[in-house]
């Protein structure tokens, strides 16, 4: 029998007890912290698609119907026989996953530890400081395959994306973004003060990225001394491996491994990182 | 170990159980804290405290800013690691059943962190989330809890949107979706107006009334005496008292107080002429307290010595009294 005064509008059945409900947590956790920060994004959706569809649709105007006109016009030779179109659409499918990857692992990140503190909720459920990290990389990881997909749909829909496997190029794309990612959210959740570490980090980390990673012409136009930036860099990996799934381009079968395996282990080396930074923040 | 540990499915069916130290005496112990320590490199925030909750009490930590509170409270949910001591909550190590522990718990924090981008209804649902627990069971429960915390009206309104009072009735409705048995609330209506902390003084009067367990960390005394049925006064670390409102009351302090202002020059100059009368005088910077059973006999007695304060007041002792006499420093902010 209830004292409140105030009708509830229905009973609701007991929920299952504590030890199952720890069970769930430990079981599907990471999903459970992942659905919160999609709903989160539901409701910024169209600034995500104007940026993240948009963006990338603008470069492909300029550079691509722009540019390759100039280009073509001098002779593709250099594009490995294609269109520079094709050439630039698989670097700027993972540019644009990029970029929306390095916004979503950083100040995101301060809004859970400090500004809105949204971390320190969950902190109190079944939920661990692991599963968090996890389940934040998971969200983006949907939102970064979802913007990508339909950025991949509007460009083979123009004719841009001349292999079938061009579609496992949104694999690598989201791949990139996460390599980027989650060795930033393990360095976010360190930062106590937010200065301008983040306008920084896109400054001088993200957009010279961007521009030296053999995205808008091979990296081996670059001078040797400057190609190292490529090689580090998994924007370059992941625009070479989509280059290999979209039109085929010729690269030995080894390096096409080495860029995925690169990517996954900064991916994943990050998340690790990410899992003890959350930690060492949330549990003290 | 575990034989203390009582069914947590659901709200107790019976009337809610009498209060009391004697009551409590045959309840089963749902938190034990033995020797708490917690250390900051060199500092020592939480400095071996005890203590012991029966179910169904209302517990308190009443205490100074500083005093180890809220670190206590992260203790018992395990996201503090302790640095000595035990600790079991339903007969359970925090530490290493993080997860089982934190289900058998409904958790208010000291600062809100809901979502303020989302919907109020949504942050109830997401949190429910949290706990594994399903949408058929959420959405009534949602719906009930808007209704407990007076937010049903405001159910898709953005948290953005929200008073202070209103958001801090929202994170108690949040913390009740898994029906804990247990609820940690630390200063849970710190910062709030007058009438917004009556209205969920009330709210928590509803769940003591239900059976819950709750233990709430404040440094306000009329918090305190209002909802705790006992109590530990902590400062620096450690427990200066224990015991409920009303015992420690007539343990520490006297029935009445007599306030009196005689400007900031005087008040220390003029409690040296009345240090006789009542139990006990203390001088304040902005007042001068003299402690004695009768307060309005003592007023007069000053008044018959020819002192004129600006104002007096004679009042009932209070915690804050109790606080005074145990620290010599005021609780107040
Ligand atoms: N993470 C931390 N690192 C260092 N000192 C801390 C930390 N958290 C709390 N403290 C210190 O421990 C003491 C007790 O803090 P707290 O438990 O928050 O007190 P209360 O809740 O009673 O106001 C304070 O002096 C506080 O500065
Ligand atoms: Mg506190």
């Amino acid at each position: 029998m209830r004292t409140s005064t105030t009708p509830s509008p229905r009973p609701a059945l007991p929920p299952p007890g504590p030890e199952e409900l720890a069970r769930r947590g430990r079981r599907f956790g990471v999903w459970y912290f992942a659905e919160h920060q999609l709903l989160a994004m539901r409701s910024y959706l169209s600034v995500i698609v104007a940026f993240s569809v948009g963006h990338p649709l603008l470069y492909l105007v300029a550079m691509g119907v722009g540019l390759a006109s100039l280009v073509d016009a001098n002779g593709g030779g250099d594009f490995g026989g294609v269109d520079y179109l094709v050439f630039i659409v698989p670097a700027l499918l993972a540019t644009g996953a990029f970029m929306a990857a390095s916004g979503e692992f950083t100040w995101p990140i301060m809004d859970g530890f400090k500004w809105h503190r949204l971390y320190y909720g969950p902190l109190v459920s079944p939920l661990q400081p692991w599963q968090i990290a996890a389940g934040h990389t998971l969200a983006v990881a949907i939102r970064l395959f979802s913007q990508s997909l339909v950025y991949y749909l509007i460009v083979a829909a123009f004719g841009a994306v001349p292999s079938g496997f061009g579609i496992l190029s949104v694999v690598t794309a989201t791949l990139a973004g996460l390599a980027i990612g989650t060795p930033l959210m393990a360095y976010a959740a360190t930062i106590r003060e937010e200065k301008a570490q983040f306008v920084m980090i896109q400054r001088f980390g993200v957009m010279p990225l961007m521009l030296f990673s053999g995205t808008f012409f091979p990296l081996t136009n670059l001078p040797v001394f400057l190609q190292w930036i490529g090689w580090l860099s998994p924007l370059w990996h992941a625009s070479e491996i989509g280059r290999v799934f979209s039109y085929g381009y010729d690269e030995p079968l080894w390096l096409s491994i080495a860029h995925v395996a690169y990517l996954v282990a900064l991916a994943a080396g990050g998340l690790a990182l990410a899992f003890r930074t959350y930690r060492q923040r949330l549990v003290d | 170990m575990s034989e203390t540990t009582p069914s947590v499915r659901s709200l107790p069916p019976e009337p809610a159980p009498r209060r009391g130290a004697a009551a409590a005496a045959e309840r089963p112990v749902v938190i034990r804290a033995e020797n708490l320590v917690k250390r900051y490199g060199d500092f020592t925030a939480v400095d071996g405290i005890s203590f012991e909750v029966p179910a169904g009490e209302s517990f308190g930590l009443l205490g100074p800013n500083g005093a180890g509170k809220s670190t206590t409270m992260r203790m018992i949910g395990g996201v503090s690691r302790r640095t000595g001591g035990r600790l079991e909550i339903m007969g359970l190590d925090p530490e290493e059943q993080g997860p089982v522990v934190r289900a058998h718990l409904g958790v208010v924090p000291q600062q809100d962190n809901l979502d303020e981008e989302l919907r109020v209804r949504d942050n109830l649902l997401i949190y429910g989330r949290y706990f594994g627990l399903p949408r058929a069971y959420l959405k009534p429960k949602v719906e009930q809890l808007l209704d407990f915390a007076q937010l049903s009206d405001k159910a898709n309104s953005r948290v953005d949107d929200l008073s202070g009072g209103m958001k801090r009735r929202l994170t108690i409705a949040r913390s009740l979706v898994n029906e804990p048995k247990i609820l940690l609330l630390d200063e849970p209506t710190t910062g709030l107006d007058p009438q917004a902390r009556h209205v969920l003084w009330d709210r928590l009067f509803r769940l003591k009334e239900q059976g819950v367990t709750l233990v709430l960390t404040t440094h306000h005394m009329d918090e305190a005496e209002q909802l705790c049925d006992r109590l530990i006064v902590v400062d620096e670390g450690r427990i200066m008292a224990e015991g409920s409102p009303a015992e420690l009351i007539r343990r520490y302090s006297t029935r009445e107080v007599v306030e009196l202002r005689f400007g900031a020059d005087r008040n220390a100059a003029v409690a040296q002429q009345i240090g006789d009368l009542g139990d006990r005088v203390e001088a304040l910077p902005d007042r001068v307290l003299i402690y004695a059973r009768d307060g309005e006999a003592v007023l007069e007695a000053v008044v018959a010595r020819g002192l004129s304060p600006v104002t007096s007041l004679v009042r009932r002792s209070s915690l804050e009294d109790v606080f005074l006499k145990l620290t010599g420093r005021s609780l107040a902010d």
